[in-house]
């Protein structure tokens, strides 16, 4: 089966090593007989319908804010494939630009998708480092890296992607990380995140697979060096993670 | 050396009486001698962190009693190799001051300062996020700005962030000379209406990559985001570019690097085109990374009153800067360690091994110390693939072995050629036990590697220890 993903950005969503979770993707759908059909939406460019999976990733401010105001102007057709559900993988400042806004130090607002029940403000203080979550919902853990000054606050009734072992979190107080609706999911935690954390990528794939009308059903792989690299990720997180 | 962020100083030092400068220097030099005979390591910083912690302006005195004052160099990539390659071409002038060892927070330009008596120039290589505090301390005659990358978000945060700290700490020294490498935009602009600067870059479009690496920064148009027109793009997002909106573009080059050959590791060699001249450089350093390096000490030189040619002669005398690219004699076999720490310095040592004949055969070395970077996620954006095309074996070592090694197997090489070996030194064995007689491993390894990788090898007797030569 094909699965048509759209990476929203590339040129300039790309500091988090995102292009290492389109790898991890593309190579564990190849390995089921699936194939990815990566195709960039970039500025000034429609949103092709009928994607299963979009990727947004993380930028650095300048490159946020060059881009904010053309993905909220694809608002309403990226919203609609949320509700029809199409998967969404969105890290860092993706995760951030689909919450309704970005409102930095100075009181100004980059507009948002709306598409996920939160909004961002930044911080003073940038909350760096090994993160590890417990997703009860999956009866998994996530290991990674987070890096941001912003503080993500999720509506009443929200639900985030995990909660927080050792890390920050969205704010550093809630004890939550990321969000989750329908098959939307956004979190800080980059590393890139997939590659050592095959349960999630095999989520996403396998939600991909039903926009799709595949069955998402997905045989399980070796991944004895992905567990070793969520080993050893965890214990940072448990040994430095939460630390300024 | 990015091994440690440093606590600002106590305020102790505000009440108390003032001590003498002489004072507090000897004893702080007592305090690195000791450090030495406690083998905790070079003993490179200590003393100026106690001086700084005691007397936090006393770097200030020192600095000031240099008579010919000081210059600062700064750069994400190439900053230890620059500063060393400039304080060999003014050695046979002037009595030199530098800060060797890549010791270049505040503490160790104290330390350096400490140990410099009799010194007439100081030279000193300052960490991108140190600068500001340095240019504001020691009031520098010249400052040589190289470039900004991506590089240890977790230390540093973002780039703007670094390139933002830059402006300030130039707009406070408004009589320095400014050296910059106009081929980099962020860098290029600090030099904009300020007359007197220097600007250099290359001049050759042979050497041109067919398209922007994957890491290329600062690469939209500094006033309207367009993305920028290359002409030109050489490392990185350092290139001739223009913005297609008719903004700014690369600055007319002063001083450029033209009909560049470069001779796989064997070395590489340019033309040095100054107002004053040309001549030819030759140097055993390999890559189009050193020829930027080469590039911007030559430039500084000439602004301190060198000629072209003597610039020439120093950099053909410059061997290698502590741990960057080393050659290691091994019994009948032999290392080539190459240091890397971010993406666009990683894609150079990737480009230059290549073009010296793909090895089939490499260890890389990933730590996650703080000098190394705490977050590995760099290494996915590095373009390995040309390395990993050639490779029968990977080698993947470390605290951190098992992602460099998902790094390559998502990367597209089999993981059959994978071998995880977290412990440095049965890497190393493994490589070499790998390794044919008379032949050469590749190491790849990050600074807290390399380091533990010499400290291996030195106990074996095969290299000395770098803070033997850097005193």
């Amino acid at each position: 089966m094909k699965i048509r993903v759209g990476h929203l950005y590339p040129d300039y969503l790309n500091i988090y090593a995102d292009r290492g979770n389109i790898a991890v993707l593309a190579q564990r759908a190849a390995a089921r007989g699936h194939e990815l059909d990566v195709r960039a939406i970039g500025r000034g460019s429609e949103v092709p319908a009928g994607i299963d999976l979009f990727y947004v990733g993380g930028g650095q401010d300048r490159e946020q804010a060059l881009i904010a105001p053309d993905l909220a102007a694809k608002a309403e057709p990226l919203r609609e494939a949320a509700e029809a559900d199409a998967a969404f993988l969105a890290v860092c400042g993706g995760y951030q630009l689909l919450g309704r806004f970005y409102r930095d130090l100075d009181g100004d607002e980059l507009p948002g998708v709306g598409l996920l029940p939160l909004h961002t403000v930044a911080g003073d203080r940038r909350m760096i480092g090994d993160v590890l979550l417990d997703c009860e919902w999956a009866g998994e853990t996530l290991a990674g890296f987070e890096n941001h000054a912003g503080r993500t606050v999720l509506d009443a009734g929200a639900e985030p992607l995990g909660r927080v072992v050792d890390g920050f979190g969205n704010d550093g107080n809630s004890g939550f990380e990321g969000c989750r609706y329908r098959k939307v999911y956004g979190t800080y935690l980059h590393g890139p995140l997939l590659p050592r954390n095959p349960w999630f990528a095999d989520r996403v794939l396998s939600d991909a697979l039903a926009h799709a009308g595949a069955s998402p059903e997905l045989e399980p792989l070796e991944d004895a060096l992905e567990r070793d690299a969520h080993r050893v990720s965890a214990e940072r997180a448990r040994t430095r993670g939460g630390r300024y | 050396m990015k091994t440690q962020v440093e606590a600002s100083p106590g305020t102790v030092a505000a009440v108390r009486p003032p001590i003498p400068l002489a004072v507090e220097a000897a004893a702080a030099r007592a305090a690195g001698a000791l450090s030495r005979l406690a083998g905790r390591g070079g003993g490179t910083t200590l003393p100026g962190k106690l001086l700084w912690k005691v007397d936090p302006a006393a770097i200030d005195r020192l600095a000031a009693r240099l008579p010919q004052g000081t210059v600062l160099v700064s750069a994400t990539n190439g900053k230890t190799t620059t500063t060393a390659m400039a304080a060999e071409i003014l050695r046979p002038r002037l009595r030199v001051a530098t800060n060797a060892s890549g010791a270049n927070l505040v503490s160790g330009v104290a330390s350096t300062l400490l140990r410099s008596g009799g010194a007439e120039l100081g030279l000193f290589e300052a960490d991108e996020a140190a600068l500001s505090e340095l240019a504001t301390r020691l009031r520098p005659r010249a400052l040589l700005l190289c470039n900004l990358f991506r590089d240890q978000l977790d230390r540093y945060g973002e780039l703007e962030h670094v390139a933002a700290r830059w402006r300030k700490a130039v707009a406070g020294l408004p009589d320095a000379t400014l050296v910059v490498n106009g081929d980099d935009p962020q860098v290029g602009d600090l030099a904009r209406g300020r007359p007197g600067s220097l600007v250099f870059g290359l001049d050759d479009p042979r050497h041109a990559r067919p398209e922007l690496q994957h890491a290329a920064d600062s690469k939209y148009c500094l006033h309207c985001g367009a993305p920028y027109a290359y002409a030109a793009a050489y490392v990185g997002h350092l290139g001739d570019y223009a913005c297609p909106n008719g903004h700014e573009a690369r600055p007319p080059l002063d001083v450029a690097a033209r009909e560049i050959d470069l001779r796989g590791l064997d070395g590489s060699s340019f033309t040095l085109a100054t107002p004053g001249g040309d001549t030819r450089v030759d140097l055993v350093l390999p890559g189009l990374y050193n020829v930027y390096n080469a590039l911007a000490a030559a430039s500084l030189a000439l602004t301190l009153g060198v000629a072209p040619e003597e610039a020439a002669a120093g950099l053909r005398r410059f061997s290698a800067a502590f741990g960057r690219f080393e050659r290691i004699p091994i019994g009948d076999r032999r290392l080539l360690m190459l240091l890397i720490k971010n993406p666009a310095g990683t894609n150079e040592a990737v480009r230059t091994i290549v073009d010296g004949g793909a090895p089939r055969l490499a260890v890389i070395a990933l730590n996650d110390a703080i000098a190394d970077g705490r977050d590995v996620s760099w290494i996915w954006d590095v373009d390995f693939e040309p390395l990993a095309a050639g490779l029968d074996r990977l080698i993947a070592t470390g605290s951190r072995a098992s992602e460099l090694a998902l790094r390559f197997a998502y990367g597209g090489l089999p993981r059959e050629r994978i071998e995880v070996v977290p412990s440095l030194e049965a890497a190393l064995d493994r490589g070499l036990e790998l390794t044919p007689p008379r032949g050469e491993l590749t190491v790849l390894p990050t600074y807290t590697a390399m380091l533990a990788l010499r400290r291996i090898v030195a106990g074996r007797g095969h290299v000395a220890q770098y803070w033997a030569s850097a005193a």
